[in-house]
Parts: C-alpha cells; sequence; structure tokens
C-alpha cells in the first residue's frame, strides 16, 4: 500500500499522555507497532487502552508527548490520519436505528463511493460476513456476535491501513469470538496492520506478534508472546483433593516436587501451584510429575487441571497487584 | 419473544475467509466526498431516522396544531375581537414561534447521539468536518418544513388567508426554515457542551422562551412599556415575524428580510466556529 516510514513502523508514540481531570489515564506511554502485524494491547478496565486508541485515532487529543501514524503527527496531520485508519470501537461503532444495509451504505458515501458503488460493496460485505439475512433489520435487533460484524464490515469497506480493533470480542460467547478471531486474522492476511486492544491473554495470545502490558496509563512490559509469557511463568496447575485433611501435606509435596509457589484456594480441598519459568520441562511434565509425587505419598486428587498463565496472575506477576486495583483509576469509558 | 432474542438464538451463516480476502484485495479508495455530498449523506442519515422512528414527527406535528389552537381561541376574542379575525395577524408569527422551538430538540438529538459510538465512527471520517452536523441540521429542516405546512392547513380552516398567495407563502416558510438552520447551531453548541439531555432541555428552555414571547408575534410592541419595546423591536423574532407575516400578505418587506437573514448570518457565524470546536475537542 501507499507510503510508509522508512522504520516500517505503522504506530510510533513517545511519551504520551492524557489527563482528565487529575487522573493520568494514560501516563507516558511508548509504542513502536511494525506494520502488517497483529500489536496487542492488554490490559484490565480503567488501564487507559481505549484513551490510547482514541488519541491514535485522531478522536482525543493528546496532553502531552507524540504519536505518529505511518510517520504522519496525529494532531498536526490528523486528515491525513483519518484517511488510512479505521475504528471498531468498544461499543459498536454502527448507527442502531438503521439497518445494516443503510449503515455500510451510508458510510460508503461518507468515504467517497458512488450511490452504485456503496451498495455493490456493502451487499458484498454483508455478504462475506454471513449477515445477508439481518441486512434490512435494524442493528438494534441484532445479536452480540452480529454486531461485531457488522461493525468490522464498516472498519473495512474501504481497506485500511491500520484497524483499530478496541476489546472486539469482550461480552461475546466463545463461538462468535472464535469467528471473530478468524476475520482479524483474514485482515491481516492482506496487510492491513491490527491495533488489537483486549483484557484477555489468550486472545492476544492467539492474534497477536507483540503484546505491550498496559497498567495505569503505563506500558509495564512489552515483548513477543514468548518473552511475555516467560515472565509470568509457564502457567499453573489447579488441584481438588478428596480428603481437605491432606491439604496442608499435599502443599508440602507440591512445594518440593516443583520447586514452585503453590497458593491455597478458599475451597478447603482447592490448591494452585505457579510453575516456574526457569526449569527445562515443559508444564505438562511438571504436572505429571506433581501427581504421580502425591500419589505416591498417598493423596488422593479428585480433579486436576492446567491453567494457561491468566491475565490476573499476568498481572500479578508484573505489578505486584492484581487486576481489580486498576478500578481504582477512573472508568476509561468516560472519555 | 422480542425481536433481539430469536437473532440471539439463531446460529449465524459462518464468515466467508475468502470472498472476504477478495473483496479487502479489490477495496480500491475512492476520492474524498465533497463537503455537500458528505453533508446531504449526513441529511439522508436523518430521514432514514426519521423512517425507522416516525414517532419523532410528534413535535413537527401534534405541537404546531395545538399551539394553533391554543392561541388563537385563548387570545382572539379578547385581542381582536374574534379568533378569525386574530388568526389572521397571528397564524405567521405563531408559525415563526413554534418552528423556532422546535430547534431546540436538534441539542438534544446532537446531545444523545455523541454518547452512542456511532459518533467515533464518523469522528474518525476523512470527511469535511461539519458536514455531521450539517446533517443533523438538513434533516431538522425537513421537520420544519413539515411542521410549516401542518400549521398553515390548521390556520387555513380556522380562516387564514395569506394575500400573497403560493409565492408569499413559500417565500415566508423558506425564510423561516433558512433562519431556524441558522439559528440551530445554537442547540448544536449545548447538544456538544452539556453533559446531559435533561440539562440542554432546561437551558434551551431558558433561551427559548424569553426569545420567542418577548416578540411582536402576539401583539403589536406599542402597547409595551418603552424598555421592553426597545428589546422587542430588535428581537431577530419580531423582525422574522414581521418579515414572514408580510411576505404571506403578498408585501415585499426588504428591511426585515434583510434584518432576518442578517441575524442568521450572525447566528452561523457565531455558533457554528464554537459548535465546530467542541465537535473537534470532543
Amino acid at each position: 500500500m501507499s507510503t510508509q516510514t522508512t522504520s516500517g513502523l505503522a504506530i510510533e508514540t513517545a511519551g504520551l499522555v492524557k489527563t482528565f481531570g487529575e487522573t493520568r489515564a494514560v501516563d507516558g506511554v511508548d509504542l513502536a507497532v511494525p506494520a502488517g502485524t497483529v500489536y496487542g494491547v492488554l490490559g484490565p478496565n480503567g488501564a487507559g487502552k481505549t484513551t490510547t486508541v482514541k488519541m491514535l485515532a485522531t478522536l482525543l487529543r493528546p496532553d502531552g508527548g507524540q504519536a505518529h501514524v505511518f510517520g504522519h503527527d496525529v494532531v498536526r496531520e490528523a486528515d491525513v490520519v483519518r484517511g488510512r485508519v479505521s475504528l471498531t470501537g468498544q461499543y459498536a461503532s454502527v448507527d442502531e436505528d438503521l439497518t445494516g444495509t443503510e449503515n455500510l451504505v451510508l458510510l460508503g458515501r461518507l468515504l467517497g463511493h458512488g450511490k452504485h458503488a456503496a451498495r455493490t460493496r456493502s451487499g458484498q460485505l454483508l455478504e462475506a460476513f454471513g449477515l445477508s439475512d439481518a441486512a434490512g433489520k435494524q442493528v438494534k435487533h441484532y445479536s452480540g456476535g452480529m454486531r461485531r460484524r457488522i461493525d468490522i464490515a464498516a472498519s473495512i469497506l474501504n481497506t485500511p491501513d491500520l484497524l483499530f480493533l478496541d476489546e472486539p470480542t469482550t461480552g461475546l460467547d466463545p463461538r462468535s469470538r472464535n469467528q471473530v478471531w478468524d476475520i482479524v486474522r483474514a485482515v491481516v492476511a492482506q496487510g492491513t496492520t491490527v491495533l488489537l486492544t483486549t483484557q484477555y491473554l489468550d486472545e492476544a495470545d492467539q492474534l497477536a506478534s507483540r503484546i505491550a502490558v498496559i497498567d495505569r496509563g503505563k506500558v509495564i512490559a512489552e515483548g513477543t508472546k514468548g518473552e511475555l509469557k516467560a515472565s509470568v511463568g509457564a502457567g499453573s496447575v489447579h488441584l481438588r483433593l478428596r480428603d481437605p485433611a491432606q491439604r496442608p501435606e499435599a502443599e508440602q509435596v507440591l512445594r518440593l516436587a516443583l520447586n514452585a509457589d503453590v497458593q491455597l484456594e478458599p475451597d478447603p480441598v482447592a490448591l494452585t501451584a505457579r510453575l516456574g519459568t526457569a526449569r527445562s520441562d515443559s508444564a505438562a511434565e511438571q504436572a505429571s510429575r506433581a501427581l504421580a509425587e502425591l500419589a505416591r505419598t498417598g493423596i488422593t486428587v479428585d480433579n486436576f487441571s492446567l491453567g494457561q498463565p491468566s491475565l490476573d496472575e499476568v498481572f500479578l506477576a508484573l505489578t505486584g497487584h492484581d487486576t481489580h486495583d486498576a478500578h481504582d483509576s477512573k472508568d476509561e469509558v468516560a472519555a | 419473544m422480542s425481536t433481539a432474542t430469536t437473532t440471539e438464538t439463531k446460529d449465524l451463516a459462518p464468515v466467508s475467509a475468502e470472498s472476504l480476502a477478495a473483496l479487502l484485495v479489490s477495496g480500491e479508495r475512492p476520492p474524498r466526498p465533497s463537503a455537500l455530498s458528505a453533508s446531504l449523506t449526513f441529511g439522508w442519515r436523518a430521514m432514514l431516522k426519521i423512517k425507522h422512528v416516525p414517532e419523532q414527527l410528534f413535535d413537527v406535528t401534534a405541537f404546531p396544531i395545538m399551539m394553533v389552537l391554543m392561541y388563537t381561541y385563548l387570545f382572539g376574542g379578547a385581542l381582536a375581537g374574534s379568533p378569525k379575525e386574530y388568526i389572521q395577524f397571528l397564524l405567521p408569527g405563531i408559525l415563526v414561534m413554534s418552528v423556532v422551538m422546535i430547534t431546540m430538540y436538534t441539542g438534544v438529538s446532537v446531545n444523545t447521539d455523541i454518547e452512542k459510538g456511532v459518533f467515533d465512527r464518523f469522528r474518525s471520517l476523512p470527511i469535511w468536518r461539519p458536514s455531521t452536523m450539517v446533517g443533523y441540521l438538513l434533516g431538522d429542516a425537513l421537520r420544519y418544513t413539515i411542521a410549516s405546512v401542518v400549521m398553515l392547513t390548521v390556520g387555513m380552516i380556522l380562516g387564514y388567508r395569506p394575500d400573497g398567495g403560493v409565492v408569499g407563502v413559500v417565500a415566508g416558510i423558506a425564510l423561516l426554515v433558512v433562519f431556524s438552520f441558522a439559528f440551530s447551531w445554537i442547540w448544536t453548541m449545548f447538544g456538544l457542551m452539556l453533559r446531559t439531555e435533561k440539562s440542554v432541555m432546561g437551558v434551551s428552555m431558558m433561551v427559548i422562551f424569553p426569545l420567542t414571547f418577548l416578540s411582536n408575534v402576539f401583539v403589536d410592541p406599542k402597547t409595551m412599556p418603552g424598555w421592553l419595546q426597545a428589546f422587542v423591536n430588535n428581537s431577530p423574532i419580531s423582525h422574522l415575524a414581521s418579515a414572514v407575516r408580510e411576505l404571506m400578505a403578498g408585501d415585499w418587506p426588504a428591511d426585515e428580510i434583510a434584518w432576518s437573514l442578517g441575524w442568521a448570518g450572525l447566528f452561523l457565524l457565531i455558533f457554528g466556529p464554537v459548535t465546530m470546536r467542541l465537535y473537534n475537542r470532543k
């Protein structure tokens, strides 16, 4: 597609700041997003993800720092930036009172298509997104999954160079979520850069090649998926014992066998061992060794599961506080 | 069962990856639309909203009818001897008053709309910035025209006879719609400035009631105290009401038309840029 910066970066920010009254919603964010990739911005509610996206999409004016999209300043060259990006907001960015077709034709016309071309393109997009049957229905009658689809369809009426997806799967059932992921993959395969914000580590894991973890307006970790996960740990083993009386003993065994942190859950028969990162053996190997040890000691395990590191764990590991603490900063939707 | 739940449970057709890929590749970028074209497209959006939510025409149908009937029969006997005689004087004025009052709904609809996600999308489009707002006002111009036609019809049933004929009436309504379009920028400003729908309504009332009532719509200002006459005679609503009244009566009140258009230009020049400033800052 057209001109890219010599550095090959779709987005470059330096010390980006946005304050709302007393709250520093975004507090010095530095990002470097390579063109042609999916870049994940991971963080809890209120971390500053949406505010950052809004500044990059020229909807909010930064209070400090700089942001460039394909080398263009988002404030001074806002119009150029607008010509190259599309935004899919956290809440469906389409008109709920209008039908699917009307929404797409409206946007098609605003993007410069003639009446006929706007209709044709809308029809094709609705078809490709499996929305032909609902084309004549008002969007307010759409299900969550359908809304997401029409929203993304609206964002690719003109294939953008950079697509912002702000929590595209929040509130969706797993099936619809997988379908959104498929769409994102198809969009990226055609060369569009995607900036994806999410609260879910597995979503970032599935789609993004690089991830920035953001908390209280600051980037607290950045790297490839592998690097990020390695910093957190391989995951954790969750166990449920038959006899609560055996729990102290089980805790001891696990601690010795895995050399790992063991947490006692509120449930008197449950405990969780966080697996180490430095070890050469995989999470599954560590887990099976733990089970073997427990069996040898005569502790009966009722139920067992191996968990990926969750966002909570990433947070705990990176910040020392869990995601819920982030809520004391003001809800970012207020922007 | 609502429609929402029925669609929810139904399985969605799968997304077709191949056709999606083909669409992404073929997506050539047409040149940006002109300012006029973008504004008209937003105007079309306003029409679509009226089509889907026709109840919103209540304020341009029932309200104007009520205004004509109420004031004709309330004041007619006392002020002009009979309602039939009074309406000859009142109708153009009450037309101006009602339409100018209706303009305040623009602020409310702007205010409710900006909370929605679709506004973010509009603001991230590479289009002429004011076109979103102009679009609202174009849709509203249609509403003002409907209100005018409704009131004129009721008035004629009650005995109003415009001596200016079709030309005079059309010229009067056109002047009123042009003025209202310009005047509405006050409301787009408040719609963007104030936080809630209620506060928009509250402020609108504070502006609209004194402005419309303290005018020559109901009575000749000669009976008013001097200080009030000074205000009333110079009020944009008085100029507009006089202009519309005389146009519909078949005269050509060049002064009053110039005053009305002058005020319209002033409103547009002051509140248009303020609105756009707020829109860009939102």
